[in-house]
Parts: structure tokens; sequence; C-alpha cells
């Protein structure tokens, strides 16, 4: 670990204790979205739409509802329209894409749902749901959506972002423009400049527990919902909007979460659930096969970029320009927005353009996946870059020193930088025995590096202390990367009393207030600094109580350890847990609230080191080591914190070389399961080395950045430029696969 | 859909003469993945795994034999076998994964007549035997006869292999087994190449046989490839003679899994290499067992 600053003596932020959720996780009693069983629970199913692209023309469900066991079938005439009320156009599309309502825009899109007494009746009955389609003409990639007279998917899409206003429709939902300088006077300063064009293929983000909800709707309108999301506060303003219902009559209880990396910050299930249970007054389970979270649910965009830069002899970049359009799925809301704003944060250029076009296809919905957006454009632009420092014979590193971010820059999408770590990110490579480690034959080195926002928002945290001196730490983010244990390392510091003594706890909708999502890297920043809030306050209460005990005015009591102590020693100390023993004398109970706006997120950044081994004659490219430095601002959790950041590495390697949605010409996808859609498996692996950097960020109590994203934001610029030094190949599509590799060998053989 | 497991050879003939739509089985780690993947369920499943002499390992001073549902984990972690038939024990430790070489067997693997198995282009250069019992009694085919086809076996439907014999390996031979795969494991195969050697006093190549996988509706012997390698050393040439005999050999379709193009040229280099290691195995085998 590369800590830059002395850790200011903190007893248990930056320790590696148990985690507080790994006894029921190892032992198998932790409840994820699919565990929960309900007294008279009925199975609920989904059909899907077999074709990319089709009008609905007729949905008989006389068939299905006459089946035994059968207790509810409904259709997207079970919901209210809300394009007729006057919804804003997101909702309609998050709407939209729970049910079809009048076409079907991609296969897996959801038409009906039913819900029988067992799985088997629910199937036969789904199976017994009769759907007539107008098969119509589908767009599958950015270049056929973009194509002169290409097949609409929404007859109303007029471009935004483009002035004036096109008066014709097309797949082009927006575009976003980024630019400063002169671009030719730029290109004109520099001695050397890159121009390639990249392709990626939509990837699905492969969390582990496939979508699950389960709902128990009471007569008087109000419903239960238990799933498993990145975040029930959103879950419930999504199933509310979709349902016509207001948030208020829905109660939703995260269960434990198997993954999401972005792809459960949407709903998909919970109002097929909840209209059913309605039907049928019973609770309703619905849980996904792999197959169906393959079809319907994720992935990120496939992508096409254009990057051209130009660089001085002495490194410094004089001008890019960077042309992207990202597949939004069947609606609006590619990441190509935070694709441009992200593309060369990491770099200081006086000359760029940034442009890029969100174009919706007749694939499933995209959804959040880790830095959405921000991969695809790195491995472009990080290329070109590796591509230009080999043309004015420089190292890697070095010319993401030469023009690295620093306190001040003025990043490409506005703002000017406060205090971060790219630098020492990149010299934590620098300074690692990776970075000099001999290479065998046909092995290669590669450099790249990445850049993430991290996101602030809402959070609450209530803290209560027990009669006994413990306490109770209650958030509502959901744990996904390992917030119980930052929350708890963060409450034993500030509290001065033993992690082993703060439980921390996830509580539903209607125990704890308003937290957004977990995501965007947010949750030790934002609602850890809720944690704290209120765990100031408790200490202030301590201290009242303290002081009020020996009857002395507050200041003369101050919070050590875990203990009152009068600051002239007058007294003797007061533990929490004697305060806590006799609260009942001194105010009543001991607890806290505290909800926030987050006050300041803190810029990630991330440099990797990939060493690559590729087999020249198959193609095939093993990963021989791996090095990857990240600017954590504070690793509360250094366990976890390497977590997230092998994680987003791994996740990296599999997008870079195996992973992708290979449909037919007909639209249907053909690698709906884990065999077909490769993720890298734990023997395609070395074990990935961590360097943390601390560069703490100011708008934290302790200096918190956010870890979770970044880190997936290098690794396949970085496997391609090794594979690149390897067997002098430039990689310009993902996944960088065996056929792939062999082509692009054999190619340059010729 | 009904499960049964006969305990005898005889049981389990007599329940399938009785019940033309059943479908046996051994370890199921194809039949239960089909199954849920939408496959019609059968109206009886035949469990064989809990007849004694499919799930055994023996050997004698001439053979060696394996039960049909033996679990392949028992061929991988078995060492006289494994250090005899290095390249079919190999490939038998490539199914799956550890967890399914616990369930899955040489007999599944065959019978579920995938062109991608990877243990039936081992069996084949091995010259394996599989015994066959119907309600008329045993028979003894090789392996290279029993898939006809992706999913077809030459087997009636009221047929099952009881066992596999393969002869001891003979003086001055090696076997290896290859397979190509873009993850390492938990995959099925891109190509599969499967070779064995005998060697000549004089140290050229005596006898040569070669398998490919997954290159074309069955497993293929490759006769060019082996005729090229008789008399020689596998020198450069002759290895340059084996990779494009292989690939021209090859007959394989445009999938997910890999073009054509791929699987040829690949095929080529797989071939050459596992005949270069049966080869460094056939010397290091200088006596006898």
């Amino acid at each position: 670990m590369a800590v830059t600053e002395e850790n200011p003596g903190y007893k248990w932020v930056g320790t590696r204790p148990i985690r507080p959720d790994g006894l029921e996780k190892v032992t198998g009693k932790a409840r994820f979205g699919a565990d929960l069983v309900l007294p008279g629970m009925l199975y609920g199913k989904v059909v899907r739409s077999p074709h990319a692209h089709a009008r609905i023309l007729s949905i008989d469900t006389s068939a299905a509802e006459s089946m035994e066991g059968v207790k509810a079938v409904i259709t997207g005439d079970d919901f209210p329209d809300l394009a007729a009320n006057g919804a804003h156009p997101s909702d309609v599309d998050v709407a939209n894409n729970t049910i079809a309502r009048d076409k079907v825009l991609y296969e897996g899109h959801v038409v009906a749902a039913v819900a029988a007494i067992t799985r088997e009746q629910a199937e036969a009955a789904a199976k017994a749901v009769e759907v007539t389609y107008e098969v119509l003409p589908h767009v599958l990639t950015v270049d056929e959506a973009m194509a002169d007279d290409a097949p609409l998917l929404h007859e109303g899409m007029i471009t935004k972002g483009v002035d004036p206003a096109p008066e014709e429709p097309s797949n082009i939902a927006s575009k976003i423009l980024h630019e400063r300088g002169d671009l030719e006077q730029g290109f004109g300063e520099a001695d050397a400049v890159v121009e390639r064009e990249f392709t990626t293929k939509p990837v699905h983000q492969g969390y582990i527990e496939p979508h699950a909800a389960v709902a128990d709707s009471n007569s008087d309108g109000r419903a239960n919902i238990w799933c498993s999301s990145q975040g029930h506060f959103q879950m419930r303003a999504y199933t509310a909007t979709v349902l016509g219902v207001s948030p208020g009559t829905l109660k939703v209880t995260a269960a434990e979460i198997g993954g999401g990396f972005g792809g459960k910050t949407v709903i998909y299930l919970e109002p097929l659930a909840v209209r059913p249970s309605q039907r049928a007054g019973r609770p309703v389970k619905l849980v996904m096969d792999r197959d169906e979270v393959f079809r319907a649910t994720g992935p990120t965009s496939g992508t096409r970029i254009k990057v051209k830069m130009g660089v001085s002899k002495d490194g410094k970049i004089t001008a890019a320009e960077v042309w992207m359009a990202y597949e939004a799925g069947a609606f609006a809301g590619s990441p190509v927005g935070a694709a441009g704003m992200t593309a060369i944060a990491c770099y200081d250029i006086p000359n760029f353009v940034v442009e890029g076009y969100d174009v919706v296809c007749n694939k499933p919905r995209v959804a959040a996946y880790r830095a959405p957006g921000a991969p695809m454009a790195a491995f472009a632009v990080e290329s070109v870059l590796d591509e230009l420092a080999r043309n004015i014979e420089m190292y890697a590193i070095d010319i993401r020193l030469a023009n690295a971010a620093v306190e001040g820059t003025q990043a490409a999408y506005g703002p000017k930088f406060p205090r971060i770590g790219f630098v020492e990110t990149l010299e934590a490579i620098k300074d690692h025995p990776n970075y000099t480690t001999e290479l065998g034959p046909n092995q290669g080195r590669g450099v790249a590096a990445g850049f993430w926002f991290n996101a602030g928002m809402m959070s609450s945290a209530t803290v209560h202390v027990n009669e006994n001196g413990t306490a109770t730490v209650v958030t509502g983010s959901p744990d996904i990367g390992g917030s119980r244990q930052s929350m708890a390392l963060m409450a034993a510091e500030e509290l001065g009393i033993p992690y082993e003594s703060i439980k921390p706890v996830v509580a539903d909708t209607e125990t704890v207030g308003f937290n957004d999502v977990t995501g965007g890297s947010r949750v030790t920043l934002a609602t850890g600094a809720a944690v704290v809030d209120a765990c100031r306050l408790i200490v202030e209460d301590l201290r009242a109580r303290a002081a009020k005990t020996w009857d002395v005015e507050l200041d003369q009591v101050e919070w050590v350890d875990g203990q009152a102590q009068h600051v002239e020693g007058a007294q003797p100390p007061l533990s929490l847990n004697d305060l806590a023993a006799k609260s009942g004398r001194t105010g009543g109970p001991i607890s806290a609230n505290a909800s926030l706006n987050s006050r300041g997120v803190g810029a990630g950044f991330s440099t990797q080191l990939c060493d690559v081994e590729v087999d020249p004659e198959t193609g095939v490219t093993r990963i021989v080591r791996y090095l990857t430095a990240q600017d954590a601002g504070r690793a509360i959790s250094p366990d976890y914190v390497e977590g997230q950041m092998q994680g987003g590495v791994v996740q990296g390697i599999g997008w870079a070389l195996n992973e992708e949605y290979i449909h037919d010409t007909e639209g249907v996808m053909e690698n709906p399961s884990f065999l077909d859609y490769r993720m890298p498996v734990a023997s395609d692996l070395p074990m990935i080395d961590c360097s943390i950097v601390e560069v703490p960020n100011p708008a934290h109590p302790y200096g918190v950045r956010g870890v979770g994203e970044v880190g997936i934001v290098p690794p396949m610029a970085a496997v391609g430029n090794a594979i690149h030094d390897a067997v002098n190949v430039r990689m310009t599509e993902l996944p960088m696969s065996p056929v792939k590799v062999l082509e692009a060998l054999n190619a340059h053989d010729e | 859909m009904k499960y049964v497991a006969p305990s005898s050879v005889e049981e389990a003939t007599s329940l399938l003469s009785a019940s033309p739509s059943a479908q046996v089985f051994a370890g199921a780690t194809d039949v239960v993945p089909q199954l849920r993947a939408g496959r019609p369920a059968p109206e009886l499943l035949v469990d064989l795994k809990k007849i004694e002499e499919l799930v055994s390992l023996k050997s004698d001073d001439n053979k060696w034999t394996v039960g049909a549902a033996t679990p392949t984990a028992y061929l991988t972690e078995d060492e006289a076998f494994s250090h005899e038939f290095p390249g079919l024990s190999e490939a038998a430790g490539l199914i799956g994964s550890d967890q399914i070489q616990n369930r899955s067997s040489l007999g599944g693997n065959l019978c579920n007549a995938s062109p991608a198995a990877d243990s039936v282009p081992a069996m084949v250069v091995n010259g394996v035997r599989a015994v066959v019992a119907g309600p008329s009694g045993t028979r003894v085919l090789d392996v290279s006869e029993v898939v006809t086809g992706p999913g077809q076996t030459s087997l009636d439907d009221d047929e099952f292999i009881v066992e596999f014999e393969i002869d001891n390996m003979p003086a001055r031979s090696g076997d290896a087994y290859l397979r190509m795969i873009p993850r390492t494991e938990m995959d099925i195969a891109v190509v599969g190449a499967g070779a064995r050697v005998t060697l000549a006093d004089d140290g050229s190549i005596e006898q040569a046989a070669l398998a490919l996988a997954a290159v074309a509706p069955t497993v293929i012997r490759i006769p060019d490839a082996e005729d090229a390698l008789v008399g020689t050393t596998a020198d450069d040439a002759t290895l340059d003679a084996v990779a494009a005999a292989a690939s021209e050999a090859c007959d394989p379709i445009d999938d997910k899994r890999g073009t054509v193009a791929y699987r040829k040229q690949v095929a080529g280099v797989l071939a050459k290499r596992a005949v270069l290691i049966a080869i460094e195995r056939a010397e290091q085998r200088n006596g006898t067992n």
C-alpha cells in the first residue's frame, strides 16, 4: 500500500477486521433476493418477446387464465398509460421497458406475466399466453441505427442537443459536445498524429445473483416488496411510477445482493410482482433465470469510437478529437454523456473536440455498469496515446506524466480539479517491482489510465446506542461492496468503541431516512459522512450528559477513547457503557439521525500495468501479471478497497479478452449463458497486485473518494497495449478474442 | 418423467426394452442442463451408475477396463492409469470442472455425441473399445464407431455402454491431448487434438494416430497426417505436413465459439503440438510399463 500522507493515528479506520456480514454469508444464512418464501405465495413467470422489433397486434390470455393453478395474468394494459397521462419521458421509458405496450423493442422485452400456485404451472401458463406480432425490421448496432432510412424504434424521436433541432425523427436520441481551443492549430503543432477507429460490443455486468422480487399486496392498496437491488428507495420510486401509486404506499425491504455493478439500479420485476399480487390477493415471487438476465437486463453499450490525437516531441498532447456513438439499447440513455466527460479527463489538453451520440437500437436497454461509459472511451484514447508514445519514443508512463491533470487543471468537461491523486498513481506504478520485471518470449507490457467522477448524492443514517454501550448504525444503502464494514469502522473511530461493538444494519424504506442508490462509488463517501455526522451528534449528546452529571460546563468535557473525560481530570471518566446504562436518568435513549446531500465528491484515478503472453499460433492471450494503482482518498477498509480494485480489473479483463453479446441476424441473442458468454474464471487470472494511493478528499471527514468504479476504466487499453508490446499488432476491436488476435497476426504477417 | 436406478445390466436392458423413449444417463452432467434448457423430458430416466461394473477401474496384464459411468476424476486421480495414458487422463481432466469431473464419465462424454467431447479424440487414438449391452447380450465396438453425428450414436435405443477396454500402452509409445478454449477451464473445445505415437528402435515413428474434435460433425482421424509421420522423426517439414493435413481435413462450422478459418488454422497448430508431446512421452517410456 502506497500511503502518501501519514495515517493521523486512526485506531479503526484503515484496519482489516472480519466483515460484519461474513458469518451469515459463509454459512448460507444470508437471505438474497430469491430466498424469501411467504405463506400462500404464488410463483410468477414473465412472457417475453421472441422478436427484436415487432408490433403487438393482440395478446390472448384466456387459455393461460383457465389453466390449473393460475391466479393472475397481466399485460401492458394492466398498467397506467404514462405517455397518455403526460408523464415525464424518462418515466414513460421505465414503464415501457418494464412491460411493452404497443411495440416490443428487443428480444426478451416483457409482454405479459402470470402467477400460479406452482412454478411449473406458471411456466406452462406463460407458454399458453398467445401473442400475435407484426414483425418489424430491426437495427442492432450504432451503424445500422444511424444509417439513412434505418427503421425507427420510436417514431417521435427528435435528436436533442442539436441546434436547430432536426425536423425528421431518427434513432439518435441526443448529441453531446465538449470543445476547447483550436483543433487545427493543435494538430498543426503536433510532431506525431495518430488516428484510429475502435469498436466495442455490449457486455453484461455478470452479477452472480439473478434479479428477484417478492410482492405482497394488501386490499387497502399498500404493498410490501422484498427485492435485491442497489437502492430500495429507488426501486420504490420507480415501482410507484409504473403502477401509478404514491411511493408511500409501498414498503421496500432490501434483500442481500449478489452483485450489481450498476445493473441493479433499475427495476425489472417489481411492478410485475405487485400487480398479480393485487389481483390474486396473495404474495407473488418472480425470479429471473440466467437466460432472462442476459436477454433483458443490463448490459452496457456497444460502441464505435474514433480518436485522433497529436503530440509534440516533448510528449505534450497538442490536440484531441474524439467522436463516439454509444448504443442505448431500446430506450434513450446510453452513458455517452459520461463517456464524453471522462474520455480525456486524465489529461490537460489545450485543444479538443469531443462529440458523442446516444443511439437507440433493438437490444435490451443499457443499464449502468461500473463507471458507465468511461471504459470504452478509455480503450480508444489510451490505445492511441500508447501509439503516440511509441512514435515519439517515450515511455508510456512518462507521456501520461507529461500531460497528467493535477490540482487546478481545468477538466475537459468544465470544472477545475481540486486536489487529485492521478500523478501519485502513475508514480506508484513506476515504483512497483512489476514495472521492471523482465519479460519472457511473446510477452508484452501495457500501461493505461482512467478517470471517474465518483458520486455524492443524498444519504441518511441513524445511530442508536444500546443499553450496554454498543451501537447500531442504521443506513439505507444496500451493501454491495463492503459498506457495512466501512460504516462500522468509521463509527468505531468516532465513538471510540471497538469495531465489534458496532452493528451496521441496512434498513427498509420505512425505518431510515432517504438514501439514493448504492452507485457512483458514493456510499462510503456520502452515507459514510451521514454516519460520521450522526456519531458526532451522539458524542455531543454524551458530552452534554456527562457535563450534566458532573454539573460542569460542556466545554469542560471531552470525548476520548470512548469515554467522557473532564478536561482537568476533576471527575472519574464516564464510559459510553456508563452513560448508556444511566440514559434514563440523563434525558432518555441515546440516538441521533443525520441526513445530507453530499458536500463534495473526490474524483478517482487509476493507473494499471498489465503483462500478457500471446500465443502467436493460436491468438490466446494470457494475463501474466497485473498491477493496479488507485487513489482511494482514504482506504477506510483496505481489504474491501483492494477487492474493488481487483474486481474492476477482473471485469475489465473479461471485457478486453472474451466477453461480448452475440446476436443472430434476427436479433436473437446466441450466447445467453455463462458457458458461451465468457467471463473470466479464477484460473484465467493471476493475483491482481494492488497499490492503494491515498490522497485525501478534503470534502470528506476521513478523506474518502470512492473506489468502486474507476478500476474498470483502464484494463481494456492496458491489455491491448500489452498485446501490442508482445506481438506488434494494434487491436482496435473488443473483445480481443483468440479469433481476432490470430486474424490480426495473420494480416500482419502478410 | 420417472427416475429409476437399476442395479444390474440385465435389469437396465429390460427397462430400456420396455420403454423405448427412455433416456440413460451416468453423471447427468449433460442430461440435466439439456432438460433445463427446454429439451422435452423423456418418460423414463435410467440412472446407470448404480450398476457395479459401470463404476470401476481395473487393469490386468493386457488391458485396462473402465466402467462406462466411472467418474472421470477416478481416472485423473489414478496414478498408474495417468502414467500409462497421460493424454487420455488429461483429456478426462478437461471435462467441465473439478466438480463436474466427480460425475462426468467416458461413457457419457462419448454417448452425448458432441463433436467437441474432450475424451473422445484421446480414446480414438488409443484404440479404445466399447462393450455394449443390449437385450440380446453384448457386442464390442471401436469407440470411433459409436458416434455417427452431432447427438447421434450407432447404439440402439435399448443399448448402452457397459465398459471400455484399453489395451496396455506398448513400449516406446505415448499419447497426448490438447484443447483450445479461450479460457482455462469451464468451456467447450473450439478445437481438440489427440495424438499417439509408437517409436521404432531408431527413434523414428513406427505408428501414429491423430484425431481432432470440434472441427467436424464427429471426431475425425487424420490419416494423411498419420501417414506423413510414419518413418520420420517429426522434423519441421513433417510437422508442417501434419498441420496442413489436419487443417485440410477439418470441416468445421462458424459459430459463437469460433470461425471456420480459426478452427482450421488452430487444428493444425494443436495437431503438431500434440504429436510433439506424444513423441516426448514415447521417448521417456523407453522400456516396458
